[in-house]
């Protein structure tokens, strides 16, 4: 359905493992109410050249993964476990040391580039900002460079020379695109890129992102709510729930044969026009995503969970290899799965624990808890 | 039969001291029971039309009517007219008033038009919305809700007064993404129970195809495509259409249109939308002969009918030897 030439889901050059590992991070929110988790212990990895969509809805802790990789958080945030970035860890950066990393090896775009940009002064001048600051520039080379940029993103170099007002919300997420381009980072993170945006201004921005990533070995991080707009973008995505991982795997795989039913209720939350099992029949998830002070016990999904088992109130899986039936192929050129999800329906028997022990009581219908949840 | 019509709509705006064709000669029906989806980009007049239709724009010429009669504009009869056509409006956070409960905000509507039995009604909105038990929800503040929530209880605010025809503006675009097609489906069956008509003005192909019976694509003014959703959605006739679609994620080749949505107070000669249009750019219209047209000699208005229209000189000409 797709031609691998236009989309990156099968772009060979990425290789596992290298420009950024996270381990067991957690976040959590002081506040005066208590302890709010948002995060709880996502580990990751992201090859060079690889992009990468996290995917979840309000709340679900990925825009406060995606900021924390930059410790860009509020104070009130503690961060906790090890974000790796070209073998350094963020967390253990001096601020000088970070103020460097920031924009030079790792930029952000961000949602809403209305709120982003500063209103009163030229995006020329914005632009050019992150190179002066970094000294990797002079101010002459600095404008040629910002005309350079301008171009890169399809805008008019007279552009900039305008005030963001002047622009409408796609030029606007393209000069935020030149921003995050101009120290030429190894990584970007984008966050929301084309939520506010419309379909086709969305398209040219998405095509755009492709584009630049494509070639020139930058790594992506994309965040969005949006299965089918990850899914065009990126080669791999991660799928998350009450802050944790729930699935993650090759995109086509989580977006056409998704494991896990969040998953599989987010990818189906937008039809495909012309596909008439979806025509007159809106797919929802009931219920409302939990609260971070109230998770509900045994795995947080199970409240509103379509197949959940009597054993899910009680008993949390971890991700596990999800890969697709055994008739395919494995994925050559890697041992570690490809394809994991957190849920009991994708372990070898699932009214049974998680680990191949094998006992004669197959017989319970409840299953034993495999794994207390804390 | 025809609820709700545009006939030959004009709005005019005046914009930096030029003249915007805000909405520039539009037919368009919404009958008893029937969803409408009317899609477009930001700045095409989508919204414009509903609120005229709503009768808080008055047109510069032509029409609204509702159940045959042109609307009146005097505040009685406004009045009377949104008892029966309600708005859901974009944002249910921005809408709903912070300070008010749950319970005061659906009231709202009932008490301005003097309704009796505003508890019963009340709880009767809520449920119907997919608030229940409806006295749980009384006394609770829109920010303890989530925003499924809160859309529901705007859809409530409308359900209050028994109305005829829901006209959403962007329903579901500031929902996430697992709570979208729960509330879809409550148009549906709201639709279903009540018989309620709705046109739902949206930027989203994928909302058409999930509720609507009809769709009417609009561009800088102009209906230029409306027919019934399978037929426009799976084999669009215009080249706007056929780019919108091409551009949703799942499409295997995208037809990116370039440059942003054009400018109401510099609506092209010609076919209005020739400047962007791939079939002129490609040259199958020169090759069909049509590309002179294309450029010089404006389309006419299409007229309100349930089968399939199109405004293209392109789609004319290919589509007459099939």
């Amino acid at each position: 359905m797709t031609s691998p030439e236009t989309r990156p889901g099968t772009r060979p050059e990425a290789r596992r493992g290298g420009l950024l590992e996270l381990r067991d991070v957690a976040v959590t929110y002081r506040s005066a109410a208590g302890d709010v988790p948002a995060v709880r212990g996502v580990s990751l990895e992201l090859a060079e050249g690889e992009a990468l969509g996290v995917a979840g809805e309000s709340g679900s802790g990925k825009s406060t993964l995606a900021l924390a990789l930059l410790r860009l958080l509020p104070k009130t945030a503690r961060v906790t476990g090890e974000i790796m970035l070209d073998g350094e860890d963020v967390l253990a950066m001096t601020w000088g040391r970070l103020r460097a990393v920031r924009w030079a090896s790792a930029s952000v775009v961000f949602q809403g580039a209305q709120h982003a940009l500063n209103p009163v002064r030229r995006v020329g001048t914005q632009i050019a900002e992150p190179l002066l600051v970094h000294r990797m520039a002079t101010p002459a080379r600095a404008r040629t460079r910002v005309t350079e940029l301008l171009e890169q993103v399809g805008l008019p170099a007279w552009r900039a020379r305008s005030y963001p007002h002047e622009l409408s919300g796609g030029q606007r997420q393209r000069v935020m695109i030149a921003m995050a381009l101009a120290c030429e980072p190894q990584l970007i993170i984008a966050d929301e890129p084309t939520t506010a945006l419309d379909v086709m201004i969305q398209a040219q921005v998405l095509t755009l992102i492709r584009s630049l990533i494509a070639g020139r070995g930058i790594s992506l991080i994309m965040i969005s709510h949006d299965l089918s707009v990850l899914a065009a973008t990126c080669d791999r995505l991660a799928v998350m729930y009450a802050g944790r991982l729930v699935e993650t795997g090759p995109s086509r795989e989580v977006f056409t044969g998704a494991r896990h039913p969040y998953s599989r209720a987010l990818a189906e939350a937008f039809p495909t026009v012309g596909d008439f099992a979806s025509r007159m029949a809106p797919r929802g998830l009931g219920g409302d995503p939990p609260d971070p002070m109230r998770l509900p016990g045994g795995c947080s999904f199970h409240p509103r969970c379509p197949v959940a088992l009597p054993s899910c109130a009680w008993r949390d899986v971890e991700l596990w290899p999800a890969d697709r039936a055994p008739e395919e192929p494995a994925s050559p050129a890697s041992s570690a799965p490809s394809h994991t999800a957190a849920c009991v329906h994708v372990l070898p028997d699932p009214e049974a624990g998680p680990e191949p022990e094998t006992t004669g009581e197959d017989e319970t219908p409840a299953g034993r808890p495999a794994k207390e949840s804390a | 039969m025809t609820l709700l019509e545009a006939v030959d709509v004009h709005v005019e705006f005046t914009s930096r001291g030029r003249r915007a064709r805000a909405v520039d000669g539009v037919n368009l029906t919404v009958g008893e029971g029937e969803i409408v989806a009317l899609v477009g980009e930001s700045g095409c007049g989508k919204t414009t039309l509903a609120r005229t239709l709503l009768g808080l724009e008055r047109p510069a010429s032509g029409a609204v009517r509702y159940g045959g009669a042109p609307l009146t504009y005097s505040t009685r009869a406004l009045k009377a007219y949104r008892r029966e056509v309600q708005l859901v409006p974009q944002d249910p956070t921005g809408s709903l008033n912070p300070r008010h409960t749950v319970y005061e905000a659906v009231a709202e509507g009932p008490r301005i038009h003097g309704l009796p039995g505003e508890r019963e009604r009340v709880a009767s909105a809520l449920s119907r919305a997919g608030l229940r038990p409806p006295e749980r929800f009384f006394p609770v503040y829109p920010h303890e809700l989530s925003g499924g929530q809160r859309q529901r209880v705007v859809i409530a605010g409308a359900l209050a007064l028994d109305p005829k025809v829901l006209v959403a503006d962007e329903p579901v675009a500031s929902l996430d993404a697992s709570v979208r097609g729960e509330i879809l489906a409550l148009l549906l069956r709201l639709r279903a129970e009540l018989g309620l008509s709705a046109l739902v003005v949206t930027h989203d192909l994928g909302l058409a195809w999930n509720i609507a019976d009809r769709v009417a694509v609009m561009y800088l003014g102009r209906i230029v495509e409306s027919g019934p959703v399978e037929q426009v959605l799976s084999a669009p006739s215009h080249p706007y259409t056929q780019a919108l679609l091409s551009v949703l994620p799942e499409s295997p080749a995208p037809i990116v249109l370039g440059g942003e949505p054009p400018d109401p107070t510099r609506v092209p000669g010609g076919c209005r939308f020739h400047p962007r249009c791939q079939v002129l750019a490609g040259g199958k219209a020169a090759e069909a002969g049509v590309d002179g047209r294309c450029r010089s000699q404006p389309l006419s208005i299409l007229p309100a009918v349930p089968g399939s229209r199109v405004a293209c000189y392109f789609a004319e000409v290919s589509r007459a030897p099939l």
